[in-house]
């Protein structure tokens, strides 16, 4: 066998190492993840539902990054529209 | 006989199973598409729908239901001989469980990735649903006992696999922070978990670890009971990165070890069967073949835990239609290969018939030890390796699969109560920790009412186990049938399955059920009464759920 066709097959058993690590669990990392991310929105948009925020000058930056993920989250959580008056994203 | 000719016939059966049963399921019953959008791509969102390799898909599938179950089983049935067991666990894999792996992964992927629990609602009916729940969570109760009194046997039966066993679990973490935290390519932590796995096997060897004869009044397996549930315990509040995905995949590694190193060894070593092919000659006490042998073996013949696999989290990954019967069908074969080479390790592991019968000189006693004896015997025969380094290494490989299923299955437990303590408003109960203990204290009552806390009659709460997984089986394959009654197919390939193991259950759990009130295991014979009941309930919901669909479908 040449060399480039012994480098495919290490590359494939190498996918499948990795496959077989990773996929099994890959949903359960991910929705940890995610429920990460939404408390950190949560920070970010605390202001505007009443909870005090001593950085909101710094999270308020923040807000227009957020944009889309919290058009996802919204969306996600069955809600149509933004559930926030001052933050409408669609 | 030669063990190397039912190896040889088993093998063929079951590549003959895959590449024509399955292929005639595939195109005329459950007529895959390959152009069909399966749920990964149409609900796609990369948390729980991801289209992925089948080759992947078919690993997982066949790690997550190869355990120890397909071991213990198979080392139970041969009691009645090793041919029963054999046509059970080659005829059951071809022509039940395939058809019931595969059909649940084509059920779930034609209903958006559902479970089959939550389709049991839509196809069949409500009640069905309900039913579909109660017996998972009896299921769930009776994995976590079965499991631990398992390990708890094997720790004592082969003292040498009991720090090996431990280790693992620091072999494991150091792979997970190794990986998920200081992000090391899975190649050195891989190759540097195993070497130091198998070195830890002749740490053990030299120092095997016994447990006092009595503490606080239990005998040594009891008190590994009592330890093993507080592991599962914590383990099962850990995240899933720290213990159980490493754990997993060293698991699977071991699985392929083990299965070549014991299929290489048949073939090496030529052993010959010393078990009888039917045993005329039965110990006192040792229940009917029909309808227990069914029920015995269920893992490695037919399993209803496999369609909680296959339509959970097999399904939304699944890229094409067509793939499921890879990974469903050939996973399933997988595990039937796991019950063969177990059924060889058990009747042609030992010297002598006389050898033979004083290892089953009364049911239900043997197990995992008997497998790790037996398999022992032939890897030393076959292979370089001795045989004491050979029994703690298949010992720690069944104590491991064991433990991995227990934990788990203390985890969906948890998640069970808390969910009822959300239902039912029982702030309590949505604790984490709290949860975790009464599912933890439902499992240990189960386990020491088995008989565990002499660690004799442990094995009592086997054939229960398999009696409410076959059921399980039987509610999954009735809704496939159901399914193909109304698109107007033929539904008996998977109707016969689903009547026989249904029946071969309601018969096991009445004839356990006189055996257990006489024997004074008033708790497990409460758990068979529920068990009935269930049954009678499946075969009455499907009577009406059949005549139903075949009137609707007659009349449209």
């Amino acid at each position: 066998m040449k060399w480039p066709g012994i480098k495919k097959k290490l590359r494939w058993w190498g996918y499948l190492a990795n496959e077989a690590y990773n996929a099994p669990f890959r949903s359960t990392v991910a929705r940890a993840k995610r429920e990460q991310d939404d408390l950190f929105m949560l920070l970010i948009f605390s202001e505007m539902m009443g909870v005090p925020n001593p950085v909101a000058y710094y999270t308020l930056e923040l807000q227009p990054i957020m944009l889309e993920r919290f058009h996802e989250w919204h969306t996600r959580m069955g809600m149509e529209h933004s559930p926030l008056d001052g933050f409408r994203c669609c | 006989m030669s063990a190397i000719i039912p190896a040889l016939v088993g093998m063929a059966c079951i590549a003959a199973g895959y590449f024509v049963y399955s292929k005639f399921i595939a195109e005329k019953i459950y007529q895959l598409d390959p152009n069909f959008e399966t749920p990964a791509h149409a609900l796609r969102d990369d948390v729980d729908f991801t289209p992925t390799n089948k080759v992947v898909l078919w690993g997982h599938h066949f790690t997550s239901v190869a355990g120890a179950a397909p071991i213990v089983g198979p080392a139970i049935a041969v009691i009645w001989g090793w041919l029963p067991a054999f046509i059970w666990v080659i005829g059951g894999t071809i022509f039940f469980a395939g058809v019931h792996d595969f059909g649940a992964i084509w059920a779930s992927v034609r209903n958006q990735g559902r479970s089959i629990g939550s389709l049991t609602g839509d196809v069949v009916g409500l009640r069905a649903r309900t039913l579909f729940m109660i017996v998972i969570f009896f299921l769930l109760m009776m994995v976590n006992a079965v499991f631990a009194v398992v390990i708890s046997n094997a720790f004592v039966a082969t003292p040498s696999s009991v720090i090996p066993s431990w280790s693992a679990i620091a072999v494991a973490v150091v792979i997970g922070v190794l990986i998920y935290k200081m992000k090391v390519p899975l190649l050195w932590p891989t190759i540097g978990g195993v070497i130091l796995l198998y070195s830890v096997m002749y740490v053990g060897e030299l120092f095997p670890l016994e447990l006092p004869q009595t503490v606080m009044g239990l005998a040594p397996a009891a008190q590994w009971i009592v330890v093993l549930f507080a592991y599962a315990a914590v383990a099962s509040l850990l995240p899933v990165w720290l213990l159980l995905q490493p754990r997993d995949y060293i698991n699977g590694i071991q699985l392929i070890i083990g299965l070549a190193l014991l299929f290489g060894a048949v073939f090496l070593a030529n052993p010959t069967i010393v078990a009888p092919a039917f045993n005329t000659n039965v110990p006192d006490g040792t229940p009917p073949l029909v309808p227990l042998l069914f029920v015995t073996i269920a893992c490695g013949a037919l399993s209803g835990f496999h369609g909680l696999v296959s339509s959970g989290t097999t399904a939304k990954q699944l890229d094409k239609e067509t793939d499921a019967r890879f990974v469903g069908y050939l996973g399933s074969s997988g595990e039937g290969l796991l019950a063969l080479v177990t059924i060889i390790a058990v009747t042609a592991g030992f010297a002598s018939l006389g050898d033979w019968e004083t290892a089953y000189s009364s049911y239900g006693t043997t197990g995992l030890a008997t497998f790790v004896t037996g398999g022992s015997v032939i890897v030393a025969a076959g292979t370089p390796i001795p045989q004491e380094f050979a029994a703690t290494l298949l010992a720690v490989m069944g104590i491991l699969f064991a433990a991995t299923t227990m934990d788990s299955g203390v985890r969906l437990q948890r998640y069970i109560v808390q969910e009822w303590g959300t239902i039912y408003k029982i702030p309590v109960l949505q604790n984490g920790y709290i949860a975790t203990v009464a599912a933890v204290a439902a499992c240990l009552a189960l386990a020491f009412g088995a008989g565990g806390s002499d660690g004799q009659g442990g094995m009592l709460i086997w054939p229960l186990f398999g009696t409410t997984n076959q059921l399980l089986a039987g509610l999954t394959l009735l809704v496939i049938s159901v399914m193909l009654v109304k698109l107007k197919r033929r539904y008996i390939f998977t109707i016969v399955p689903m009547v026989f193991v249904t029946v071969m259950a309601f018969l096991a759990a009445v004839y356990q059920l006189w055996n257990l009130f006489t024997s004074g295991q008033y708790l497990l014979a409460a758990v068979d009464v529920a068990v009935i009941i269930i049954a009678i309930f499946v075969i009455l919901e499907s009577m009406s759920a059949f005549s139903r669909e075949k009137k609707a479908a007659a009349g449209s």
